[in-house]
């Protein structure tokens, strides 16, 4: 992803960078200026007034100042980190509910196995195929699974919106969701219980 | 330790995109923590979260956002989160329940308060602000759960010893999910008891006599 071109040819992900390391003013300005207002969107998505949906979208951006330290170009993408900060905000603020994650430094954490170098796929290039295998999808299977990253209650709400019975919204994505799980890694497990 | 049952697809994405509540995504978090290859999985799905964030139709800030956002950090001092701590637990590094379990029991296996079903079972119910329920189990070892039937989904995750269920075994990180068709009578394995997370969305249903007569009282 690449930011609108002026002098500033960074990548989303090394403006993040920027921040970390030098608190640079500008380069989070290029990053509100792009994604606080999708921000602002995904939160009205999720059923926020306006202004409780500016407020997320600032409450995101702030977390991002304070936590850029912690990100790891190689585990995400810029775009995927701040949904997910803005998700748990979501989930906190608007469902009033508590977001349960595993924690790498937890004891109990069961470590990556070692890859060979060789073997490892930078997650960037992951990134990528996770778009191209996106666009693969039928149309009516990629609208499913955005809508499902919206929605409040996808389910009922893709279903309303698409015109469907439920029942047929649930294979839907189910069958985009193996599509998609076999496009980014054949030997995937899962979807077998 | 080598997990054979993971979490499903549908799950991992409602944990992903954020709509699956609380007490599910209690168990999902558990799971992810003793399993590296879903962990990828959900990487994987977490990243669609990122396309589609990218796909929205932008809604204006106000004027003065970025200015309002400065004055947040500023406010809040400015300073960057400090890197997460090392738990570590009481005894030399090792800890039986993961992190997100050990939150909502306020310690490791030794902190839980257990409550008496019968016959040698026990439960601990655990708090959620979703109208799911999650509770710990607790099985001697070559006991069985006592008969139950329940409406909706029912995911049980092994947190120590092993259960069987049928022809098959779970262990250590191994998640089952049953349906409401399913009357299922999970069996410790012998040798030590087996704790369970178990999570429902509508409240265990038990068949045999005994059990119905406390259910009243134990409000299972």
């Amino acid at each position: 992803m690449r930011p609108e071109p002026e002098n500033d040819s960074r990548s989303w992900e090394e403006l993040l960078v920027a921040v970390a390391e030098h608190k640079e003013h500008a380069a989070f300005a290029r990053l509100f200026a792009h994604f606080a207002p999708r921000l602002k969107a995904y939160a009205m998505r999720g059923g926020a007034l306006p202004s409780a949906a500016e407020d997320i979208a600032q409450e995101t951006m702030a977390a991002a100042w304070r936590k850029a330290h912690l990100y790891d170009p190689a585990k995400a993408n810029a775009g995927t980190w701040l949904f997910a900060i803005s998700r748990n905000l979501r989930i906190d603020r608007i469902r009033r509910e508590r977001r349960p994650e595993p924690d790498p430094n937890d004891p109990a954490f069961t470590p990556e196995p070692e890859v060979a170098p060789d073997l490892a796929v930078s997650k960037h290039q992951s990134a990528e195929a996770v778009k191209a295998a996106l666009k693969d999808l039928p149309e009516v299977q990629r609208e499913a699974v955005l809508l499902s990253f919206y929605e409040e209650e996808p389910h009922a709400a893709i279903a309303t919106r698409l015109g469907l019975p439920l029942g047929t919204v649930k294979s839907r994505i189910r069958l985009a969701l193996k599509r998609l799980g076999d496009a980014l890694d054949p030997n995937a497990h899962g979807a077998k219980e | 330790m080598t997990i054979r049952h993971h979490v499903s697809d549908d799950l991992l994405f409602d944990y992903a995109t954020g709509a699956l509540g609380e007490a599910w995504s209690l168990a999902v978090a558990v799971h992810l923590t003793l399993c590296p290859i879903c962990r990828e999985r959900a990487a994987r799905f977490t990243a669609v979260g990122g396309v589609a964030l990218d796909a929205l139709e932008p809604e204006a800030m106000t004027s003065d956002a970025l200015a309002d956002c400065l004055r947040r950090i500023d406010e809040a001092g400015g300073e960057p989160e400090p890197q997460p701590a090392t738990r570590v637990s009481d005894q030399s590094d090792k800890a039986v329940f993961p992190a997100p379990l050990r939150d909502y029991v306020g310690g490791d296996v030794d902190a839980v308060r257990w409550s008496a079903v019968g016959g040698g079972v026990r439960q601990c119910r655990l708090e959620t602000a979703d109208k799911a329920q999650a509770r710990l189990l607790y099985i001697p070892a070559g006991e069985a759960v006592p008969e139950h039937g329940h409406r909706g989904l029912e995911l049980t995750l092994v947190l120590t010893g092993s259960f069987r269920d049928g022809a098959i075994e779970f262990r250590r990180g191994d998640l089952e999910i049953a349906d409401e068709a399913a009357t299922h009578i999970p069996t410790a394995g012998e040798g030590e008891p087996c704790i369970c997370l178990a999570v429902t969305d509508a409240p265990l249903r038990f068949r045999s006599l005994l059990p119905r007569l406390v259910q009243p009282f134990v409000r299972i």
